[in-house]
């Protein structure tokens, strides 16, 4: 039972972080219509930032914060130069667009910062497990990674659902057209919400790097996951993004811990040793073809357009 | 008239025959990773062969050499894809490198079919060893199995009753896995194998490990896995609970990444850079004077692949198409090697020694130190199915 607790929490930790990218990714997509593959170069470059001002400041804090910062910079920079050519386009030339800045991102962190990669250092009292409840010890720093992610949902909620700009955001996710002919500067706004998703996906890298470690080509195999939590969720709904990569995180993480085990009782030890890893690592997929087949909206589906 | 004609041929072509020799070139094709995240040890390959070629004065046998890299990208795909471009459209003399078992197996057989003289530096997977072993394919490294068995060998003598092993699904996983269980003795409590290569986080694993309580945890998590995953045992507080036993998981590209977080953990290899040969020290010095860096066991068994090289075009004396010659020269192993007394089995692999490494603090740098030797000369347990059938 300690057990299966210890794993749940590790589906919850693994959830939290797929919401962090997945919540830009969402918003993205379902705001401003761009499928962006590039969102996990945003990651990539998010944990580079944070292992530079690492080495600078010799602080995780300061390193999180101006990782952030540049993050976000970065996604409205990337957003006036390149991006913005891509609105109104279909999203296969989204695909191919964005796959070309991957590819750059790629190519400009290994000029930048050399192919071998870097490490993010933890504080020293980050480094151990602790004892949560009698019998169970957990990493210290994966439950900062759950209560951090879990701040910053709560903070995205009420800045969509309580602020102005997250009313403009809603309403340029349901109507665009109609919020452009009310006089808001549409420009503006989809720069601020690429520069959020980059934030958000910056973070996600930050808060990642340690456990990970922060190489070239890191957001590609987690962004494939993001992209089957948003679809699960419902495209440009953020609860959904919650709850998704809550499923998501957990199905992937207990998957791996008990259906080989499970796959022991019923088959011979060989067929078990190769079906075991080989279905875990589908069972998210079959989820996202269920999901597409019972409810093609997703789970919560955001306002019809 | 005929006569004359061809008689005329002749003599021109022995006019020109050694003007041509001249001009020629050793071509060498070498396949390895060079993009993503494990590029680092293609770089580091690259790294040494460069070096290599540097100390033979550019030339490998008195000949100029051209060498075509190719990226494959650690996918099989794409590494039968760059193999057959090398010698189909590039038409090279040898073809070297190859860090992955998963991608040397997929190349093999279009590398053995077409006869081109091949050395692999790094990929140990077993059929090499036995039943596709080939005349003209050579290796610099070993086989999968043989490093994983020493180090079975150590937890012996540590006396580890019970371990847990770990490892990623693919074909050196597997390997890795088994060899441990061919000489160890204890007993096995558990045995997880994770999605290769994408899985980076192993937190459900580490809580298995955790919860069967071994008195040992044993993985194989190359390149920069191997970071992430020791990065994890240590955040999970079971450092000092649970010894870890590894084999290519610690080395010198992801030592400056880890640093304190390896201090005592025991790994077994068959090179260390503190081997007290010759040419193993030239090497290490000059690899780091020139790329401020120390080199990896993959950067010196491609460094002797090099030498390698030098002694097959020198026997034939540059005539690149007498492969018997080159071939038999080889089995030689007629060259200073980086690992002392180098010598290749009847399947061509090295036998050779493995020993045990630890990872120790000098001022403000990490290094891996040699502390015994596990095994001496030891024949991977593949060679007598390796048919070696000439002509083939």
């Amino acid at each position: 039972m300690l057990y299966f607790i210890e794993q749940c929490l590790n589906g919850v930790q693994l959830g939290m972080l797929l919401f962090l990218l997945a919540a830009g990714l969402t918003l993205v997509f379902g705001i401003m219509d761009l499928v962006n593959l590039a969102h996990g170069s945003l990651y990539m470059l998010g944990a580079y930032f944070a292992a530079t001002f690492a080495i600078l400041t010799g602080s995780f804090v300061a390193a999180l914060v101006l990782a952030v910062s540049a993050s976000l910079l970065a996604g409205m920079v990337l957003e006036i130069v390149a991006v913005r050519r891509l609105y109104g386009r279909n999203h296969l030339d989204h695909v191919l667009g964005t796959f070309g800045l991957l590819l750059f991102f790629n190519e400009l962190v290994r000029l930048i910062w050399g192919p071998a990669g870097m490490t993010l250092p933890l504080p020293q009292q980050m480094l151990s497990g602790v004892e949560i409840i009698p019998g169970i010890y957990y990493p210290v720093y994966r439950l900062v990674i759950i209560f951090a992610t879990v701040a910053v949902a709560a903070l995205l909620y009420l800045v969509v659902m309580r602020t102005r700009i997250g009313m403009l955001i809603r309403a340029g996710a349901a109507n665009r057209e109609m919020v452009a002919a009310l006089g808001v500067n549409i420009n503006l706004l989809y720069t601020l919400v690429f520069g959020l998703g980059a934030a958000l996906a910056g973070f996600a890298g930050v808060m990642q790097a340690p456990i990970l470690t922060v190489q070239i080509g890191m957001g590609e195999n987690i962004l494939i996951l993001a992209f089957v939590v948003i679809i699960i969720g419902g495209i440009g709904s953020i609860r959904g993004a919650f709850v998704a990569s809550l499923i998501v995180g957990l199905i992937d993480t207990l998957g791996r811990a008990f259906l080989p085990d499970m796959l022991h009782l019923a088959l011979s030890t060989n067929a078990a040793a190769t079906l075991g890893p080989a279905l875990s690592s589908m069972s998210i997929y079959v989820l996202m073809a269920a999901v597409l087949i019972f409810r093609p909206e997703g789970l919560f589906p955001a306002a019809s357009r | 008239m005929i006569r004359r004609g061809i008689a005329a041929a002749a003599a021109l072509a022995l006019v020109a025959g050694p003007a041509m020799a001249q001009q020629k070139t050793v071509k060498i094709g070498f396949v390895s990773t060079f993009s993503g995240p494990t590029a680092a040890i293609g770089n580091d390959m690259r790294n040494a062969l460069e070096l290599g070629l540097d100390h033979h004065g550019r030339k490998l046998g008195g000949l100029p050499v051209e060498v075509v890299y190719e990226d494959d990208q650690q996918k099989p795909e794409i590494g039968v894809q760059k193999t057959r471009k090398l010698i189909e459209s590039d038409k090279v003399d040898f073809i070297a490198g190859y860090i992955w078992s998963n991608v040397l197996l997929a190349s093999l057989k279009t590398l053995v079919d077409s006869k081109t003289m091949a050395i692999d530096t790094n990929a140990g997977a077993s059929p090499l060893s036995g039943a596709l072993c080939s005349p003209y394919v050579f290796s610099t490294s070993w086989n999968n199995d043989q490093t994983p068995e020493a180090m079975g060998m150590y937890m012996n003598q540590k006396g580890v009753k019970t371990a847990f092993l770990i490892g990623p699904n693919y074909a050196a996983g597997k390997d890795m896995l088994a060899g441990l269980k061919l000489t160890y003795k204890g007993q096995i409590v558990g045995e997880e194998y994770t999605r290769w290569p994408d899985q980076l986080d192993f937190s459900a694993e580490l809580s298995k490990a955790r919860a069967a309580k071994p008195d040992a945890v044993y993985v194989f998590y190359p390149g920069g896995a191997g970071v992430q995953f020791i990065t994890q045992y240590v955040q999970a507080g079971l450092k000092g609970q649970v010894p870890l036993y590894t084999v290519f998981t610690i080395d010198e590209l992801s030592l400056p990444r880890l640093k304190d977080l390896a201090v005592g953990i025991p790994g077994a290899q068959e090179w260390v850079n503190d081997l007290p040969y010759e040419a193993n020290k030239k090497f290490v010095a000059d690899y780091i004077a020139k790329y401020k860096s120390r080199p990896s066991f993959y950067g010196a068994q491609t460094y002797d692949a090099v030498s390698l090289i030098d002694s097959a075009v020198t026997a034939v004396k540059g005539d690149l198409t007498d492969k018997e010659g080159m071939r038999k020269e080889m089995e030689k192993a007629n060259f200073k090697s980086v690992r002392g007394n180098f010598k290749f089995g009847n399947n061509h692999i090295p036998i050779q020694n493995f020993y045990l490494q630890d990872v120790v603090k000098e001022g403000d740098d990490y290094v891996l130190k040699t502390v015994a030797t596990i095994v001496k000369d030891d024949q991977d347990r593949f060679h007598d199915q390796c048919p070696m059938k000439l002509g083939q």
